[in-house]
């Protein structure tokens, strides 16, 4: 082995320049496959923490994923049963005997949960108006479950017990009502109800559709403005391990019946994108080494047809086929393991880079979000460094095969 | 009389549309401590016949023993094995490895053959260097040494792991007289010092005739062998 190694890198050292462009090219791939992926996963790490921490991570709502079966599919399961005309029972929506459900999820560990009567309603402020989504909180549990605390710019939450018909607002609701903290807003509900609320808070999210269209009042408020007195018509949960998210929301569903969804179902559209995007990514990337691999197969063969009076000697001498063999992977192998090395660099590098790299930001700044948001993860360096090696050592398989193979007599022969 | 290499009824035959005969009907032994030179027109089969005795091409016809074992039973591996062990090449061409000083291609084989620890190989390489007068030359590389010198070089590699013989085909095809005339002095040493054998492959009449035993080939077969009794 060690003789080997010895002769095939006499091979490299001797054809620098071709030995430097082959290393050149797997450094390149397996550099811009790591820069690449940080960028991706920063980004989708960064978008998927957004959604996990604006939103709770299940909620409860009182739908049901299926309309009711009617008693007579029920008795006939398998029958060619076609009702029509069902007219459905006017009931007061919402989910019942939440506050049972609630303690009932409340003694599970690991998890904070909240309730919340959501409804719309529109905000007028002297002669402008805007529709909003309200949304009846029970503060002390609402910051166990949402950010909505850290989202304030003004006032606190506590201020909505505090204060009588307290209301906090996005902060492009205040902008388009031109209205500030301390000022008094009229509600008016779809059920024709009017109440005056005075602004105690602002949040900002980052999120323009959120802050733009929500209000937050006391539960109690929301039940009376709607005019749905005890109604509640969303349980929130967030959990300390996020990915029980989803069994737990199954969980859930099965038991209590509503529909029930976690932060990956409501958001798969989103998740559906990053598989795409991972897909083009590592595609694109897989190119880039490919390339390199052809590279690499050009080289060592070449040097396999320059080499062939080397290896009739070789052979002559004694060495067997396998030694032959071994010699010329080696040397696919070394530029494989040196580009995987270099594409290390080339990798830190460009991720150094990129990180220098600030966007002009429109609007209000949001924290970290003027530049690229990079994963700094290793398991990129592993793949790449990996797939390079096997590349390499793929590409130079077919040469080194040829290479074991050649007839010393036919050489020595043609050379004479 | 104890025998080195035997071949015997050998022919090699390259198969084809039209098969080629290179060698036929080969009887020849060779025993230890003899130096034999192979003469005879271009295409005469020389080379070929050197191929069959060094164990580089296998015969279609007849068998070829080494020191007694036949070696149509031996696979590939245990034929380089062989050859690194017990026989040493030269050819026309020096076929030194270009990217190696003269230390190192002398001490490849003997890496590969591993019979001595490093120390002790690189004495040997340079002891040898030094008894072909090529001492200086052990850290140059091939394309820094004369035509002679690589010569020479390349008998010193063939010698490096002590081979019982040596084979040259026609070692002296591209040298001048005077470094013609070392190469010959040199095959001599080897048979009346050291009590190797050699075979020498060469169209010069003048230099196969310092060899003690003459075998003489036209059209593949041995007219004439002076070493026949």
């Amino acid at each position: 082995m060690a003789l080997a190694l010895h002769i095939a890198l006499g091979h490299l050292r001797r054809r620098k320049r071709q030995t430097v462009v082959s290393v050149l090219g797997v450094a390149l791939g397996v550099g811009f496959f790591i820069a690449i992926a940080a960028l991706m996963r920063g980004f989708q790490t960064y978008f998927v923490q957004q959604v996990i921490d604006v939103a709770p991570h299940v909620v409860m709502k009182d739908e049901f994923r299926s309309p009711d079966r009617q008693p007579v599919e029920l008795a006939f399961a398998d029958g060619a049963v076609s009702v029509r005309g069902v007219k459905p029972r006017d009931t007061v929506r919402g989910i019942r005997e939440a506050g049972a459900k609630l303690a009932a999820i409340e003694a599970m560990p690991g998890l904070a949960v909240a309730p919340m009567l959501r409804g719309p309603a529109l905000l007028r402020y002297g002669a402008r108006d805007t529709p909003v989504s309200i949304g009846g909180i029970d503060p002390e549990r609402e910051r166990r479950v949402t950010n909505i605390e850290k989202d304030m710019t003004e006032g606190r939450l506590e201020d909505l017990r505090s204060t009588a018909n307290g209301v906090i607002v996005g902060i492009g609701v205040a902008q388009r009502l031109g209205a500030k903290v301390g000022d008094t807003v009229t509600a008016v509900s779809p059920a024709g109800i009017t109440q005056s609320f005075r602004i105690v808070g602002i949040i900002a999210t980052g999120v323009t559709a959120i802050d733009a269209s929500e209000a937050y009042v006391l539960l109690r408020l929301a039940q009376v403005l709607l005019d749905r007195p005890n109604v509640v018509n969303a349980i929130r949960i967030r959990l300390e391990d996020v990915r029980e998210a989803e069994p737990l929301a199954r969980r859930l569903e099965n038991v209590f019946r509503y529909r029930t969804e976690s932060w990956e179902e409501s958001n798969q559209n989103i998740l559906g994108l990053f598989v795409i995007q991972n897909a083009i990514m590592y595609s694109v990337v897989g190119a880039i080494l490919l390339v390199a691999a052809f590279g690499i197969y050009n080289i060592i063969s070449t040097v396999v047809h320059e080499k062939a009076r080397d290896i009739a000697i070789l052979k002559s001498l004694g060495f067997r086929a396998a030694d032959i063999q071994r010699i010329f992977l080696l040397e696919g192998a070394i530029v494989g393991i040196a580009g995987a090395f270099a594409g290390w660099a080339v990798g830190l590098g460009l991720i150094e880079l990129l990180g220098q790299v600030r966007f002009e930001q429109m609007g209000p700044v949001i924290q970290g979000r003027d530049r690229f948001l990079l994963a700094r993860e290793w398991w990129p360096y592993l793949a790449g460094g990996g797939f390079a090696l096997a590349a390499a050592s793929a590409a130079a398989l077919i040469p080194a095969r040829r290479a074991s193979r050649l007839n010393p007599v036919e050489i020595v022969r043609g050379a004479a | 009389m104890s025998v080195l290499l035997r071949a015997e009824g050998v022919s090699r035959v390259l198969p084809g549309p039209q098969p080629v005969t290179l060698v036929r009907d080969i009887d020849f032994s060779l025993a230890p401590g003899e130096f034999v030179a192979v003469t005879g027109p271009s295409g005469s089969g020389k080379s070929s016949l050197l191929y069959l005795l060094g164990l580089l091409d296998r015969p279609t016809v007849g068998r070829v023993s080494i020191e007694g074992r036949d070696t149509a039973g031996m696979s590939d591996n245990e034929l380089a094995a062989t050859r690194l062990a017990r026989l040493g090449f030269v050819f026309q061409f020096h076929f030194l490895l270009p990217e190696f000083t003269t230390l190192d291609n002398l001490l490849i084989p003997m890496r590969r053959l591993g019979r001595w620890d490093e120390a002790e190989r690189e004495h040997r390489a340079r002891a040898l260097l030094a008894s072909l007068g090529m001492a200086e030359a052990a850290e140059k590389l091939p394309e820094q040494l004369s035509g002679g010198m690589r010569q020479r070089a390349a008998i010193a590699r063939a010698l490096a792991n002590d081979p019982a013989l040596l084979l040259a085909d026609e070692p002296t095809g591209n040298l001048d007289t005077r470094n013609a005339r070392i190469v010959f002095d040199i095959f001599e040493r080897l048979v009346a010092e050291q009590g190797r054998s050699v075979v020498v492959v060469t169209h010069d009449q003048e230099q196969a005739a310092r060899a003690p035993r003459q075998v003489r080939l036209v059209d593949g077969q041995i007219v004439h062998d002076s070493g026949r009794d």
